[in-house]
């Protein structure tokens, strides 16, 4: 067989019978690619040209316009190839065979022979179990590492305490006569940081009889203003809007809307839902004003903050140890 | 030139056969065949322009002051991470253009790939031998949809802090397990050690992509390993042979086509359309959020569900066992993404129809199955939909709550609707075509009659 394929020479390659078929020359096609791909060139160096000024305006827009339209002129010269320059010869092909059963079964065989001098495969196998398990586990508690997993304590905690004065975004203390009603103010406790959930409060001033808060918070408001946490109880976001009654007909009272999913709350009823997805009302915090005119918590909020959890009403929210 | 490149390689790896094979791989030719490679293509955008972004971009919440060029954003306090990016926008040239190249490419991305995946169910091309295939893009839609959020998470802008919180809330929601799980990827309680941010950046630039391209090249050799699928619309397509064209010459230019085109369109919304204009967010902070914020598109089936769920916590006297987020954040992503990966074998189940595919249905062909989708891809558009009823407030009056309460009424309504009439629909199509073929059999007859007079 090779002495015979070697006595006979491989006939020249213009000489063999064609693989793909085929067709007349289209030469307005090639011009037409061949000056795509000079537009191309020419918008990609005119891409290099806008990239090399220091400042220029709309510069963004001339380098994306540039190699925008670099790309295009070479998706376009493409089409031009497929469509007009290349063969679209149609083939068949057979679609692979379902499966290899002699082979599936010889695969089968083969695993079952070479486990045939184990006598005990089950008692292996659950060793084998038992190892693969541990060592799994074992490269997987390392991750505990990552943060805290039994102890969701840190859930509960909050800065807020009796004593602790109200204070505005730059530390300015909040006082009662600077409350006007029906505005939105956003309070923090002295001394502690702003970026944590258990922080920031929203602090609404009402008329006294506006309010009709449950009895046990009866003198949760001095003056009439009432303090939430900003935590919608949600999904975290911060309760960044404040309804004011402004026409009663359609906007029943007022309320403090979460803006990601639009949980609505009553600020003059302790903080419950009136619409929206919140499962829980917003905690409230305890009030009472030191002889200087000040705002200070009187207590911890009245349920924990923030979005909840398995189990966020098993616990009173505290304070970190 | 071309033999002795051809043999450099053939001794080298023995690869000639095979090189020959995959040139004539055969390629059925049908315009929604390309989804999945404006999907692929969108890919390699993205990571191009991401890998130019990790240049510049420092993964730090550590603070800062802002002192650059932008005014209104000079002398804020923010993180490393947020004035890297706003630097890289505004001092970094062709910065702007890479980062809003690489928002518009997530954002088509995840679109081709819903749109792929959307042309495979309703054809029936996850039917044995492909439903391996089909799982393997399913899989890589999750991770595409959790890439996305955690890139626009990075940033450290207003919205990507909304949208952690969200997500930090979400996964907290989740019965007992959730709140071990919410501290331990952040670190603590919201918003976390400063270590969380290595964690988003290493999933965001190494681990995810990885996984999205190992996915991708097991999706790509089942592909090819079973054959491309056809639609039969010609006698000689059968279950048996594939007719199409060639990779090479004839499909390859049109490939490499489609991949320019896909690169061009987005670099020219990149460079021209706005997207993400992070330095009108400002920085986030826990007590700040903003009015009538959207996330990216791929996300909005997501907040409609977290803001139609009424106002319930499951709770067992004093004990709460499942928040409120839990609903609409996870179970219904979670029910949605169970009842597609369950499709294949629930139709092989309910059907008694075991046996190999390669000839696609026609949506018309399987009145059950087009209904059945038609009913699912209903229910999560509505849902999707009604993440825009603030919009819809804001631009046209409608009130709010009214809009939320005829939603939470139409979500259980129009998918039975779309199930009915779109089963009737199939059903008339087929009717139709049995009736045109009865005319065309009868004019025949009377044509050859004719003759024979």
């Amino acid at each position: 067989m090779l002495l015979l394929g070697r006595g006979r020479r491989r006939p020249r390659l213009d000489e063999r019978p064609r693989i793909v078929p085929a067709g007349a020359p289209d030469p307005g096609a090639e011009w037409l690619v061949l000056a795509l791909l000079l537009g191309a060139a020419l918008c990609a160096a005119g891409f290099i040209v806008v990239y090399a000024f220091h400042e220029l305006a709309h510069q963004t827009q001339y380098l994306g316009l540039a190699l925008g339209l670099s790309f295009a002129f070479v998706a376009a010269a493409c089409v031009v190839v497929g469509r007009r320059l290349v063969v679209s010869e149609e083939l068949e092909e057979d679609y692979p065979l379902p499966g290899h059963p002699q082979t599936q079964e010889e695969l089968e065989q083969l695993v079952q022979e070479s486990g045939s001098r184990f006598t005990r495969k089950r008692l292996l196998l659950s060793g084998a179990g038992a190892a693969g398990t541990a060592i799994g586990a074992a490269l997987v508690v390392p991750a505990l590492a990552l943060g805290p997993f039994l102890d969701t304590g840190g859930l509960y905690e909050t800065p807020w305490r009796r004593g602790v004065r109200l204070v505005d975004e730059s530390g300015r203390p909040l006082l009662l006569d600077e409350i006007a009603a029906h505005t939105f103010y956003t309070a923090f406790p002295q001394g502690a940081g702003h970026e944590q959930f258990g922080a920031p409060l929203v602090v609404v001033r009402f008329a006294p009889s506006q309010l009709h808060l449950p009895a046990p918070r009866r003198g949760w408001a001095p003056g009439g203003v009432v303090a939430y946490s900003k935590i919608c109880t949600h999904a975290g976001c911060a309760i960044a809007l404040f309804r004011k009654p402004t026409f009663p007909a359609i906007e029943p009272g007022p309320a403090l809307i979460c803006p990601c999913h639009y949980s609505t709350f009553d600020p003059t009823s302790g903080g419950r839902v009136l619409f929206g997805p919140a499962g829980r009302p917003l905690p409230q915090l305890p009030l009472y004003v030191d002889p200087g005119g000040g705002l200070r918590a009187a207590g911890n909020f009245s349920g924990p903050v923030g979005p909840s959890w398995s189990g966020v009403r098993s616990r009173p929210p505290r304070n970190p140890a | 030139m071309i033999r002795r490149a051809v043999r450099f390689l053939d001794e080298r790896s023995g690869a000639a056969p095979l090189l020959q094979k995959s040139l004539r791989y055969v390629f059925p030719d049908h315009w929604s065949f390309l989804l999945g490679e404006v999907a692929l293509y969108s890919f390699i955008v993205l990571v191009g322009t991401g890998i130019y972004l990790t240049l510049f971009f420092e993964p730090s919440t550590a603070t800062t002051y802002y002192t650059g060029t932008y005014l209104p954003l000079r002398g804020h306090e923010m993180s490393i991470a947020y004035r890297s990016a706003v630097d890289l926008s505004f001092k970094v040239r062709a910065g702007l253009l890479m980062r809003q190249t690489h928002h518009w490419a997530a954002d088509v991305f995840v679109a081709s790939i819903v749109l792929h995946m959307l042309r495979i169910f309703f054809t029936g091309a996850f039917r044995k031998p492909r439903d391996l295939t089909y799982y393997l893009g399913l899989t890589m839609l999750i991770l595409a949809l959790l890439e996305g959020y955690l890139g626009y998470s990075l940033v450290d802008d207003l919205l990507s802090g909304m949208g952690l919180a969200i997500g930090y809330s979400v996964l907290l929601s989740i019965p007992v397990l959730g709140p071990r799980l919410a501290l331990l990827v952040w670190g603590g309680p919201f918003p976390g050690r400063p270590e969380f941010w290595s964690r988003l950046y290493v999933a965001h630039v190494f681990l995810l992509p990885v996984l999205i391209g190992s996915l991708l090249a097991g999706h790509l050799l089942l592909v090819a390993a079973r054959h491309h699928t056809q639609f039969g619309e010609r006698r000689r397509m059968t279950e048996k042979k594939v007719v199409g064209l060639p990779t090479f010459p004839a499909q390859a230019p049109r490939s490499l086509g489609l991949m320019f085109a896909v690169a061009a369109v987005l670099l020219l919304l990149g460079g021209l359309v706005q997207i993400n204009p992070i330095w009108l967010w400002g920085p986030y902070h826990v007590y700040q959020g903003t009015n009538g914020a959207q996330p990216d598109w791929y996300l909005g089936w997501l907040i409609g569900a977290l803001r139609l769920v009424p106002s319930f916590d499951l709770t067992i006297g004093h004990y709460t066992l499942i928040p409120n987020a839990f609903w609409g954040g996870a179970l219904f992503p979670l029910l949605v993404f169970l009842i597609l990966y369950a499709s294949p074998s629930l139709e092989r189940r309910l059907t008694g129809e075991y046996g190999f595919h390669h000839l696609l249905d026609r949506p018309r062909d399987a009145p059950w199955r087009t209904a059945l989708g038609a009913a699912l891809f209903t229910w999560v558009f509505i849902i999707f939909f009604a993440g825009s009823a603030d919009r819809v407030f804001v631009s046209f009056g409608v009130s709010y709550q009214a809009q939320i309460w005829a939603y939470r009424a139409l979500v259980w309504v129009l998918p039975v609707v779309a199930l009915l009439v779109t089963r009737r629909w199939c059903l008339a199509l087929q009717e139709l075509e049995r009736l045109d073929r009865i005319r065309r059999a009868a004019e025949a007859e009377a044509r050859g009659r004719l003759q024979l007079e």
